[in-house]
């Protein structure tokens, strides 16, 4: 339990962890998926390539598309490529390195079910079983009315009839399971060279303090639109805790506005100022309308220059009249 | 036990885990009801296809209407909906928005259901194993003498092992058609992810802006509804002690205030205290009436989107409340409202 913990507390600390999180479980959900599902050749020489090519190139898809589905870095992507360019030049060494991150990850679930049937064997046997030469084997059952193809098609169906008491149909198996595990390791291989080349390489061709700021500002808006978010949910919940109350104090008679005091003002007025300020002054549907519009169409720069170097205001001397000072950072 | 709880935690976080769990949880309950369910074709000619396809379709329906049931939205989205305008204005594609995410949510447990009734293979063969042309799987000399009703009552057995005779037949007949059910799966889950990838990742490219204000005011009903909830529980809490305290009060009269004098000296502060954050509670509603023409108006006319600046100074915050309750409360005696709001103005001045 606690290791599991640690692994989930692990995962969840930054947004790429999250991201490569999620690709290793895709990779594992499509090893679970292949080992569950039933893998049912047709054993009829007209389909079974088919089939076999069919399991073998559709689901890869489907997990690509889910990859790409499941990414958080690509409603990134599509958000800083689509967006209008606004008070924010637009920098495509971004795009180009969200997109290449995405389509990396995107593409690990895949190949493992691609390596994991061409290791397994039963989509080659199944697909290439017509294509052996019976004449290399022996014991191929005669005695049935059928011919040669049809034999063959039937070797990957192991509950056959024909087959029994015969070493033919194994032998057949064996071999073309041999064929397939030796194309799939060498697919590993390949990919495994082609990584370790990539990553060797790569530092000759780049430039790595190009590589920095683009990883940083990638990183940057990924974590403004969580932040974003963050603050629109902050800020609807007081928004609407304010309209309720509004709501309950206009129903109200007349009555309460002949008190000397309302109420239920003094005691809450600390909380209530903390909760304006976190209303940073909008407080119209109107004004959220524009706030939101503009966020997508004009993107504010990225300076803030002026609000960390707001002036704050601080106690000074005996009186506790606030003062501005400049640089006064109590 | 201890995994259990950690799961319930996480899920219940926030509102989006929360409805993305009982999705997940009802996805696992579609698979877990198909294995355990015993699929028993009646390898019968007239009511095979009906077992076999109604198999497939019926329960997909079930789930779907099982996930409206469950999800906390579908109750905001119909209030929303059929709530008169009052002084704030419809806005149809929050309803669009609403309705999109509680169906694709729904839709989860229905295409699970499809998908691993089809890799399974069983509703397929039966409820088309009397389609199949038998003479391509084998040696199929025993069906030449028979008429076309024996023929196809013959066919109709194939999904029952017990009941067809010819082993090699079936067993051929069941990996045929097992295979275009696995196909057809396969293509469904296709076509499934491919239609939400479409959804999610080309979306953006269309409707960006629109898109962040509707999740935001949509998001915002949502809160809106609960903390009203919120404040109405508070207010009948307050409003209950203060209606006790009055009845207490005004049952033993004299005898009560007096020993409230006497013995509450220490004390005194304290519960004034209380009895005064008990009164703030209330909001200003004291009375029945009140509070059912609040909880009436709340529905019949729900308040603008427009709050009141109450810290600005006197003049100017009287003149703007005046100017928006105008334009958006529509109030006919805006005047008279001006004049309330200069008074609660100078209240709300530090000075």
């Amino acid at each position: 339990m606690e290791r599991l913990k640690l692994v989930l507390q692990y995962f969840q600390s930054n947004s790429e962890s999250i991201s490569n999180g999620i690709c290793i479980v895709l990779a594992l959900v499509s090893v679970k998926l292949y080992t569950s599902f039933d893998f049912n050749c047709p054993c009829l020489p007209q389909y079974n390539k088919l089939y076999s090519l069919g399991v073998m190139t559709v689901p890869p898809i489907i997990f690509f598309f889910l990859g790409v589905l499941v990414n958080r870095h690509t409603g990134v992507m599509m958000d800083e490529w689509m967006r209008p360019v606004g008070n924010r030049s637009k920098n495509p060494a971004v795009v180009k390195y969200l997109f290449s991150a995405m389509l990396q990850r995107a593409l690990l679930a895949p190949m493992v079910w691609i390596l994991v049937t061409l290791l397994d064997g039963k989509i080659f046997i199944c697909a290439f079983s017509v294509s052996v030469d019976p004449g290399l084997f022996s014991g191929v059952p005669n005695n049935t009315g059928l011919d040669v193809i049809r034999i063959m098609a039937k070797v990957p169906c192991k509950e056959d009839v024909i087959f029994q008491n015969s070493s033919f149909r194994k032998a057949v198996s064996r071999y073309v399971r041999c064929y397939s595990q030796a194309v799939g390791w060498s697919i590993l291989l390949f990919l495994i060279v082609l990584g370790a080349m990539g990553r060797l390489i790569k530092p000759c061709f780049e430039d790595h303090a190009a590589f920095l700021q683009t990883r940083y500002w990638s990183n940057y808006l990924d974590v403004e639109q969580k932040l974003f978010d963050e603050t629109c949910v902050l800020h609807a919940r007081d928004f609407a805790r304010k309209c309720v109350v509004q709501f309950f104090e206009d129903m109200t008679e007349d009555s309460i506005l002949h008190l000397p005091h309302p109420p239920f003002i003094s005691n809450v007025s600390e909380r209530w100022e903390e909760e304006e300020e976190r209303l940073h002054g909008v407080t119209r549907q109107e004004q959220m309308d524009q706030l939101l519009n503009k966020w997508y169409y004009g993107k504010p720069e990225l300076d803030v220059t002026r609000i960390a170097h707001r002036p704050r205001p601080c106690l000074a001397g005996g009186n506790l009249e606030p003062t501005y000072l400049l640089g006064c950072y109590y | 036990m201890d995994k259990f709880r950690m799961m319930f935690q996480f899920l219940q976080s926030n509102q989006e885990s929360f409805m993305n769990g009982i999705c997940g949880i009802m996805a696992l309950a579609s698979a877990q009801m198909y294995s355990a369910f015993e699929f028993s074709c009646p390898c019968m000619p007239e009511y095979n296809y009906t077992y076999g396809i109604g198999l497939l379709v019926i329960p997909p329906i079930w789930f779907f209407l099982l996930g409206f049931v469950l999800n906390n939205n579908v109750s905001v989205l119909a209030e929303e909906w059929k709530r008169p305008t009052g002084s704030r204005t419809k806005d149809p594609t929050i309803l669009r928005y609403m309705f999109c995410s509680i169906t694709q949510r729904s839709l989860i447990a229905p295409a699970l259901w499809v998908s691993v009734t089809l890799m399974d293979g069983k509703s397929f063969l039966c409820a088309f194993s009397i389609n199949l042309d038998i003479e391509k799987f084998g040696n199929s000399s025993f069906v030449k003498g028979m008429s076309e009703t024996e023929k196809i009552r013959l066919l109709a057995r194939i999904p029952c092992k017990d009941l067809f005779e010819h082993q090699e037949i079936r067993v051929a007949a069941t990996r045929y058609i097992k295979c275009i059910s696995q196909a057809c799966g396969w293509i469904f889950l296709l076509m499934m992810t491919f239609t939400a990838f479409l959804i999610r990742a080309i979306r953006p490219c269309f409707t960006q802006a629109a898109f962040l204000k509707t999740k935001y005011w949509s998001h915002y009903i949502d809160i809106e509804r609960k903390m009203f909830d919120e404040t109405c529980k508070e207010h009948a809490k307050s409003f209950a002690k203060v209606c006790i305290h009055q009845y207490f009060e005004n049952i033993s009269g004299e005898m009560q205030s007096l020993h409230c004098h006497r013995s509450g000296q220490d004390d005194s502060g304290d519960e004034g205290e209380d009895k005064r954050s008990d009164e703030d509670k209330l909001l200003g509603i004291r009375a029945q009436d009140d509070m059912n023409k609040v909880l009436w108006n709340w529905h019949t006319s729900k308040p603008a989107l427009a709050l009141r600046k109450d810290q600005m100074d006197g003049e100017n915050s009287s003149k703007l409340n005046g100017k928006i309750n105008e334009g958006f409360n529509g109030f006919a005696n805006g005047h008279a409202h001006e004049t309330k709001k200069r008074e609660w103005a100078v209240y709300y001045s530090k000075v």
